[in-house]
């Protein structure tokens, strides 16, 4: 058996290049969700505030189911589901066989729909905090809907939105790990395939808890500069 | 959608509840626990204590819940230490070590979750407790702990639910509750939409459940938020106009 740090070695005597390369994948397809969440859960929480009842009713729908059922399970239907969709496509096509879709972007889609799910309420609130008088101003000074959103919703939103969406960043960031199901090599999955050639589990198992732990902790480090910076035009008295 | 296939699938989706009720119920109940123990470490444990169960708290909070299970399941036998001592027998099955992962992982959360409700006790109300000659255990069980679990209670709905819906990360460690049933059957006849929606539906119908649940407790736990019942302010009223 061999000692942590020469398991752990860079290069191709060890492992550690490639769980490197496997905490950035998490990283990537983290990000990615998220950003996918943030657009669903712009979509979602403007749906929750119009005067339609069929937007209403189908954005109620939306974070009602994707908050209570769990997150493998969503992969799973994309992932098996997507490739079950896309394989009769191809076939109708002309194409034999069965279809495997993207493992990184099926996986960053399951996620971000839910993490869409649990920003929705976030941005929700966040357009109830704005005070009305701002809306009201930009409309008397004749700003379009648009311009309107651009100068006065969005970056004030994004100003409440912010603490909410650090904790939806960290959901997305350990919800990552799921994906290691559909193969992506990510960092979970790469520490099971170095624990299965190696038989060292633990040494790997524990590599990837601390890998998370600091991305955890330096995404939420950045999340509350952010916070700070964004604060800086409130006046504090 | 099929009917008939969606009825039979429901039916065998079932099979999967008592195992998930027996994860999230021990798991639960041993993390509550567990919890009250770390949030007391936290507000009365000085510095050393204190310090434990804030690290506690970080590690379990800062890495996923699939890690920790690979950890304990695959991990752990990694020792020939602990293969050959007394838990092993526990260690080596995967239920106890989803039990285990997902007790010490509610643990960190709610631990966090009771340290806010006794936070939340305004000290006018220990103030007047020892006022009346109340101190030690009779305080807090009269006066620190009701109001705690009240304030704590909406929030621990919420890890209730999370709990429910983590217990489908055991069917990656290969037990059979619903969500591995679920995934037997989509890689058996890769009808993944269809089983997708009984399985959602079973898991909401849960969550659903657990919500109400709560909403009971709550409402039982508020009696002075609550109107009073209709011949009590009927005597209120006599009283007032007597006056």
């Amino acid at each position: 058996m061999l000692s942590y740090w020469e398991l752990m070695r860079w290069g191709d005597q060890g492992w550690a290049d490639e769980m490197a390369y496997g905490a950035l994948l998490t990283l990537a397809v983290s990000a990615q969700a998220f950003v996918l969440g943030l657009c669903f859960g712009t979509l979602a929480a403007f749906a929750k505030l119009s005067s339609s009842r069929a937007a209403r009713a189908v954005a109620d729908g939306y974070t009602t189911v994707l908050r209570g059922i769990p997150d493998l399970l969503v992969i799973y239907l994309l992932y098996f589901g997507g490739s079950g969709v896309v394989t009769s496509i191809a076939e109708a096509l002309g194409h034999d066989g069965f279809v495997e879709i993207n493992p990184f972007f099926t996986g960053a889609l399951a996620v971000g729909i839910v993490s869409g799910a649990y920003s929705t309420e976030v941005i929700r609130g966040a357009y109830l905090a704005i005070a009305r008088g701002e809306i009201e101003a930009a409309k008397s000074v004749g700003m379009s809907p648009f311009l309107m959103f651009r100068r006065i919703l969005a970056p004030q939103i994004l100003r409440y939105a912010l603490p909410g969406l650090g904790n939806v960043w960290q959901l997305a960031l350990k919800e990552s790990a799921l994906i290691s199901v559909t193969g992506l090599v990510e960092i979970l999955r790469q520490s099971v395939v170095g624990s299965g050639s190696t038989k060292q589990p633990f040494d790997f198992y524990m590599t990837a808890a601390l890998a998370f732990l600091v991305l955890t902790t330096v995404t939420g480090w950045l999340f509350r500069r952010a916070e700070a910076w964004s604060m800086r035009g409130v006046r504090r008295d | 959608m099929d009917p008939v296939f969606m009825a039979q699938t429901f039916v065998t989706l079932l099979d999967g509840i008592p195992l998930a009720l027996q994860l999230v119920s021990i798991a639960l109940a041993a993390g509550a626990v567990f919890a009250v123990a770390l949030a007391f470490m936290r507000l009365y444990g000085g510095l050393a204590l204190g310090s434990l169960a804030r690290a506690y708290v970080f590690v379990f909070r800062g890495t996923p819940l699939l890690v920790q299970i690979f950890l304990i399941y695959y991990g752990l036998g990694q020792f020939e230490d602990v293969r050959a001592s007394l838990l092993w027998p526990f260690l080596r099955e995967p239920y106890w070590c989803a039990v285990l992962a997902l007790m010490l992982n509610t643990a960190a959360y709610t631990s966090e979750i009771v340290r806010g409700g006794l936070q939340s006790v305004p000290f006018g109300q220990v103030e007047a407790a020892r006022a009346c000659g109340m101190s030690g255990i009779l305080l807090f069980r009269r006066i620190v702990a009701p109001i705690a679990l009240r304030q704590a209670l909406p929030g621990y709905g919420n890890e209730v639910i999370l709990m429910v819906k983590a217990t489908s990360l055991a069917s990656i460690i290969t037990l059979m509750e619903i969500t591995g049933l679920a995934h037997r059957l989509i890689s058996e006849t890769f009808r993944a939409i269809e089983i997708f929606v009984c399985a959602g539906a079973i898991y909401l119908i849960m969550n659903f459940a657990v919500t109400r649940a709560i909403k009971m407790v709550e409402h039982w736990l508020s009696p002075h938020l609550r109107d009073a019942p209709d011949d009590a302010r009927a005597t209120g009223r006599v009283a007032a106009i007597s006056h």
